[in-house]
């Protein structure tokens, strides 16, 4: 306990949190003499100057922190993309692994696959509405596709890199095909499925948001989602609400993808220490 | 005794193992990739044989077609035409008896040092304690007990090439067939590892056939020699090492045999790396007689006129 403690503590005072915590001090620093300002040396600032100050934005934060609708649109939000993440972890993965391992399969999956690769996931917005009987398994949908392809392909890459030699060598020593799967192509594929996980995850927040915004976030009142929380406030004026969306999203992106990295960090502890 | 490795251990471990299996021919083998005018010959008419019980070193020009020949052995690759056979037996595919320990490391990286060794147990539904013990055996034979928990990246070099002879050896192949193995290691561990290698075979005198560029190597490690063409590859020569087992590096330098297979094998391979050359290469040659005058001198100061 008290090890760990002192590795915290070693951590927090490493120079790269140091420089880091800098890093945030100075643009929060210049965000709000800006939009204070207005107008530096007599020109007027074309951006900042419209934004809500850092000292407003908390104000206002810290008024929403006790606002059930708030954390209904964390909860929601967070609930989409973990739906589309999970079935695109659970469909994606196998199918990748298919297209490695069978040239047949893959011969006749994937012309389809690159057809429907390259169209953007926003752009199945409204036929996902058309196709799904409700609101929230088309956001969920759509959020499933931002991330399905991006893990789809790492996997079949993964696959088809692995060196030729630990065939070989696994043949030799007499194992089965499905032994070599087991024991070979999955683990060397592992790396493959953290990276495509940890990059899929960052597009599903992308999606999840857009869909949000553009389906109304499932219409009725309080929480429709972060990105319908963004838009709501947009549409209600107030300014400081769209800045403590946008910055949850940034706070639920990153904790997503810390998580990931430690899940990941964990299978593969070949490639952690040195 | 449904556990071949364990029912010779004993064998294995007791000086020389009365090991009947192994010998392997190759008779008439050609191996060339592509077909009709885009074809490439890197084999060609090849016939030699891997005694029992003998480590046989194959020696050439690096890139005359060595590792295809591997590939043959292994069972990887077929041949275009003739025949190779371990004990009589046509080899179809790959399989036990022959293990391959290859030029870079292809060793698990995401398994630890003990995981790979048991990889072959493993694969064939024998994990149990005789097979794991064997496995201990082997961790503290190549001297990486206290390394069983390490995954590869975190061994070095050498280390490694032990822990991928240690995974080779629990299969208890009848042959081990080893490509440039010690290949990019420094000039001291190669050295640590011949000495280290040769102190194996010489324990089991298990069949084994090693693959390599390097003349000393070559010369230290062998029973018998074979020297290779360029490409298309066959077989340039064959001799005999009469050097003393026990190997070790101190006696081998004056040992006035093993000058001498020295410099008949580099005049051939000399003869040979020219032919790669279109113009013929000077430094080559002025290297190969600036050798053989120097080991000449020796040769003749120590024999009694």
């Amino acid at each position: 306990m008290t090890k760990s403690l002192t590795r915290l503590r070693k951590k927090l005072l490493s120079r790269a949190s140091l420089r880091a915590m800098i890093s945030l001090a100075v643009f929060v620093l210049l965000w709000e003499l800006g939009s204070r300002s207005k107008q530096w040396l007599g020109v007027s600032l074309p951006w900042i100057g419209q934004v809500p100050a850092p000292s407003g934005v908390l104000r206002v934060w810290t008024g929403l922190l006790t606002d059930a609708g708030y954390w209904q649109s964390w909860y929601l939000s967070l609930l989409r993309v973990l739906a589309g993440f999970i079935a695109a972890m659970v469909i994606g993965i196998p199918l990748g692994l298919l297209m490695a391992v069978s040239k047949t399969f893959y011969g006749l999956s994937f012309p389809s696959f690159e057809i429907l690769r390259p169209i953007p996931p926003l752009a199945w917005v409204p036929i996902s509405i058309i196709f799904w009987p409700t609101q929230e398994l088309s956001i969920a949908f759509v959020t499933f596709l931002g991330a399905f392809f991006t893990v789809v392909i790492n996997v079949v890459g993964g696959a088809k890199s692995i060196d030729g030699r630990f065939f070989q060598a696994a043949q030799a020593m007499g194992a089965s095909q499905w032994d070599i799967f087991r024991r070979v192509v999955l683990p060397a594929t592992l790396p493959s499925i953290v990276v495509g996980s940890s990059v899929g995850m960052g597009i599903t927040w992308n999606v999840v948001v857009a869909a949000e915004m553009i389906s109304g976030g499932g219409g009725s009142g309080s929480g429709g989602g972060l990105g319908f929380f963004i838009w709501n406030s947009y549409v209600g004026g107030s300014y400081e609400q769209i800045v403590v969306g946008m910055i949850s999203i940034g706070i639920a992106g990153f904790g997503c993808s810390e998580v990931l990295r430690a899940l990941g960090g964990l299978s593969t502890p070949w490639l952690q220490k040195r | 005794m449904s556990n071949p490795i364990a029912s010779d251990r004993p064998a294995g471990t007791n000086g020389k193992a009365p090991t009947t299996a192994g010998e392997i021919r190759v008779e008439g083998v050609s191996k060339a990739y592509g077909s009709g005018l885009f074809s490439k010959t890197v084999i060609n008419d090849c016939s030699f044989a891997i005694p029992r019980n003998k480590l046989t070193v194959m020696i050439g020009p690096s890139g005359c077609g060595k590792s295809t020949l591997i590939r043959l052995l292994a069972g990887f690759e077929k041949p275009t035409s003739g025949s190779i056979t371990i004990d009589g037996k046509p080899i179809t595919g790959p399989g036990k008896d022959r293990l391959v320990v290859f030029q870079e490391s292809a060793l698990f990286p995401w398994m630890t040092t003990f995981d790979n060794i048991m990889y072959g147990p493993r694969a064939r539904g024998e994990d149990n304690p005789q097979s794991r013990a064997q496995a201990e055996f082997l961790l503290e034979k190549v001297g990486l007990k206290a390394f069983r928990k390490k995954y590869p990246p975190q061994l070095s070099g050498g280390m490694q090439r032990r822990a991928e002879l240690a995974r080779a050896m629990i299969n208890n192949p009848d042959v081990m067939i080893l490509d440039e193995p010690f290949r990019g290691l420094d000039a001291m561990s190669k050295e640590l590892m011949w000495e280290y290698y040769a102190g194996l075979f010489e324990e089991s005198h298990r069949t084994n056939f090693f693959v390599t560029t390097d003349i000393d190597e070559a010369i230290f490690l062998a029973d018998r020699l074979i020297v290779m063409t360029n490409t298309p590859t066959k077989v340039r020569a064959v001799i005999d090492v009469d050097i003393p087992r026990p190997r070790r590096l101190v006696n081998i330098f004056d040992n006035d045999h093993a000058n001498e297979v020295k410099m008949r094998a580099l005049s051939l391979l000399h003869e040979e790396a020219m032919k790669s050359f279109s113009g013929g290469s000077r430094a080559a040659a002025d290297f190969v007689e600036a050798y053989s005058r120097r080991t000449g001198d020796r040769a003749n100061g120590a024999k009694p006129a």
